[in-house]
């Protein structure tokens, strides 16, 4: 026994006394056991899931009846399908509008919040607050807002002599009328981006100015380049909120609200994998409109850390 | 389908071999397929029964239940109140612990059917005695696939008619001139009641009411959107396109589709200030049940009423509904089947109309009349109608029943909601300005085939 406790003193790294290594394991056991629930659960309805949808898109599923191999045949008929080019075409453009506008507006009210001095608390409860909407209220929200005649928005454009369009029925307005709406939720990025400003070193703004800067140069030169950990965050974030976009939009355009009238316009591909999965019972080729979701997310979100990687600023890293 | 004729004469076998056992006494079915079921009307029944998709919030839902529990005996009834969620009711089925008797609406019927999730009535029918020849042809139709009932309908709702007098009659119009009976007429009196303000509608002349509605205007031209046997798509039939040509034209004439449907999204159509209390449409096919919306909120509204009619002057309405289904797995198919027997049964239906009757005279309220999808029930609760009924009114109810007996429908299908998604995304692609009525029916008679297509080759295997 004194033996192997001698080989094993003698095994320990150097600098590192047993009785550390012990502590750590006992850490990390207890560790990996208050995560358990999370991990059990993680493993059970997501990855399962997950895994299990990757099956299905092989396969023809109607929930009842067992599944029967297909092969690519799902993948095939994706191809094929001109709905799933409108519903992607449709969601790129939504992305591509939806993002940016997200993101600059997020900004300028987070500047606004920071600069309000003791008001900030009530504003930052008040940008927030609408982010606790439901985002089927939000749907129809939408379409009392937006109504070609009496909504508020066209009363508004009204008073500076603007004719609104018929923002729930022209295909053309369709889209920009969403992402409008979407800044119905941009209360979380805000605060994001506010905690964000709030630590951004004083000391810099006063070199800034020291060396003649003025509001725009501090926020081009200190200000975004200090927050752009958070502003990539976001990006990255509302990227894939976009590609996966469904609520607001079946809910105005082809959910209750809207028991036979639908638009094209706002076909989001996330709407028509529901179609097809929970309308018309079409699980195998759902599954492959999933993934084919997954890998365009992935490649997105990739080119988009690529891309983004010389511009994003993280304190304290070593480059 | 020889192989399919083979096992439904099997099960017609194993049923009457059951309806024999019964008979001797032994008349407590327990496994979980109605042609191992035993039916009989007088077996005595126990077990539980879970109901999903059904919720007794009036009194005509309590006062069957109420009937149906009396006749089930020692069996527990548990309702589970809340529309028919297909995707926990398939699940259900797939985990092998379904429900034992579902609520659904009739044009799911043949899509359940087609996938095996609920089973073929015939055993049901025949051993607890029901009679479907009370039942509404049409009603009989959307339950009825491939040859074999999977449901037992109940309730009809239909289209009337309904106008705005006041503003008819400054028009120098009448409710004939609106009923479309004829088309010209109806385009004339549209142009005749709309008004606009400020390039705003402030009054819609005529609601032609698409995109759900096109079923009735093609019907009425001529055209079946599906044949008899449910397996071909019409969508793209010329008579159908001119109907939805005309039906579009409605709005065009009132400044666009865009313009006519802000303007009725901004009213309160439940409410007091429904269009046709505010004067602000002229009329509109509708169904029937609107009339007791109009006659709660808005008793002094100036309503005429009249069946919406063909080119003709022959009345039609579309009929839809709700039907009781046993789904496969059901662990007590026999309690379901008694159950949906009684709900549907004439007298059950006498017994919750005389309850609504009782309920309507003590708040002071208007019986419009209930339409069961039962023939036999609707006679004798059209005749416990107060004939002293306000005339504007009773021209309601008049229409009402008279549209009741000149109904079409759908034949099942096993892609009911695909050929649905096809026929209306092509209208609203009309309404949208994307396509013209003929391009956009073209499309959707090719996405509505090859969804029949793919169902019934599934089917046929």
């Amino acid at each position: 026994m004194a033996v192997a406790a001698d080989t094993s003193v003698t095994d320990s790294p150097p600098g590192r006394p047993p009785r550390r290594s012990s502590a750590r394991s006992r850490e990390t056991r207890a560790a990996l056991l208050f995560i358990s629930p999370w991990l059990i659960g993680f493993a059970v309805f997501t990855a399962y899931p997950v895994i299990y949808t990757g099956y299905l898109s092989l396969t023809d599923y109607d929930v009842i009846n067992d599944p029967s191999f297909v092969g690519m045949e799902n993948f095939r008929a994706l191809l094929e399908d001109p709905k799933v080019a409108l519903a992607l075409q449709n969601t790129f453009i939504f992305a591509v509008l939806s993002v940016p506008t997200q993101l600059i507006v997020s900004f300028f009210l987070a500047v606004l919040l920071n600069r309000a001095g003791r008001a900030s608390g009530f504003f930052r409860t008040a940008f927030f607050l609408p982010k606790m909407t439901p985002p089927v209220a939000i749907g129809i929200l939408l379409l009392l807002l937006f109504n070609g005649q009496n909504g508020l928005i066209n009363e508004a454009l009204g008073w500076f002599g603007i004719d609104g369009p018929d923002w729930t029925t022209d295909p053309v307005w369709v889209k920009p009328g969403l992402v409008m709406m979407s800044l119905w939720t941009i209360g979380a990025s805000v605060v994001i981006l506010l905690a964000a400003l709030r630590n951004v070193p004083q000391e810099l703004y006063d070199a800034a100015r020291v060396d003649g800067a003025g509001w725009w140069r501090q926020t081009t030169h200190v200000t975004i380049p200090m927050i752009s950990g958070a502003l990539f965050f976001i990006l990255i974030v509302d990227t894939i909120a976009a590609f996966q976009s469904f609520t607001e939009a079946y809910t105005a355009f082809f959910g209750s609200g809207n028991t036979t009238y639908s638009n094209d316009a706002a076909l989001f591909y996330a709407i028509y994998l529901f179609q097809q999965a929970f309308e018309f019972l079409h699980m195998g080729y759902a599954s492959a409109m999933a993934w084919i979701l997954f890998a365009i997310v992935l490649v997105v979100t990739l080119i988009q850390v690529r891309v983004t990687k010389r511009f994003v600023y993280y304190e304290g890293e070593q480059r | 389908m020889t192989t399919r004729t083979a096992v439904n004469r099997s099960k017609i076998a194993a049923g009457i071999a059951c309806l024999g056992m019964a008979l001797a006494g032994c008349a407590q079915g327990t496994d979980d397929e109605a042609a191992d079921s035993s039916f009989d009307p007088n077996a005595r029944l126990d077990g539980q029964l879970t109901v999903t998709g059904f919720g007794a919030t009036d009194e005509i839902g309590r006062v069957r239940v109420e009937e149906a529990k009396k006749a089930l005996g020692n069996v527990s009834v548990q309702l589970v109140e809340g529309e028919l969620d297909i995707q926990q009711f398939l699940s259900s089925i797939a985990a092998g612990d379904p429900p034992e008797i579902v609520y659904a609406d009739r044009n799911q019927i043949g899509t359940f059917a087609s996938r095996g999730a609920i089973l073929p009535l015939s055993d049901c029918i025949e051993g607890e005695e029901i009679d479907t020849g009370l039942f509404r042809e049409s009603a009989l139709d959307q339950v009825t696939f491939d040859e074999e009932i999977y449901g037992i309908p109940e309730f009809n709702v239909v289209q009337i008619t309904q106008a705005n007098a006041n503003l008819l009659e400054e028009a120098g119009l009448s409710v004939e001139d609106v009923n479309g009976s004829d088309w010209q007429a109806v385009a004339a009196a549209n142009q005749e009641l709309a008004r606009t303000e400020g390039g705003d509608l402030t009054v819609i002349g005529y609601d032609s009411k698409l995109p759900e509605f096109l079923p009735l205007w093609a019907k009425a031209n001529g055209a079946d959107m599906l044949s008899a046997d449910g397996r071909t798509a019409q969508l793209d039939d010329p008579a159908l396109i001119e109907a939805l040509e005309f039906a579009v034209g409605i709005y065009d004439d009132q400044g666009g589709f865009s313009k006519v449907k802000a303007f009725r999204d901004s009213t309160d159509f439940f409410g007091e200030g429904n269009q046709f209390a505010t004067g602000t449409l002229g009329a509109m096919p509708m169904e029937q049940w609107y009339v007791n919306v109009l006659n709660d909120v808005s008793p002094d509204a100036p309503m005429a009423f009249d069946t919406f009619r063909t080119p003709e002057g022959e009345p039609l309405a579309f009929a839809s509904g709700s039907a009781w289904a046993i789904p496969k797995g059901s662990k007590n198919p026999e309690a379901a089947c008694r159950f949906a027997k009684t709900m549907t049964m004439t007298e059950s239906w006498v017994k919750a109309a005389e309850a609504r009757v009782r309920d309507r005279g003590n708040d002071g309220g208007l019986f419009t009349g209930v339409l069961t999808g039962n023939t036999e029930a609707d006679e004798q609760i059209r005749g416990m109608i107060d004939p002293t009924t306000e005339e504007k009114w009773n021209a309601g109810i008049e229409a009402t029943y008279e549209a009741n007996d000149h109904t079409f429908s759908f034949p099942a299908n096993p892609a009911g909601e695909e050929f649905e998604a096809a026929w209306q995304d092509g209208v609203n692609r009309v309404l949208n300005g994307q396509q013209d009525p003929e391009e956009a029916m073209q499309q959707a008679q090719q996405e509505a085939q090859e969804a029949l297509d793919q169902a019934w080759a599934e089917w046929d295997k």
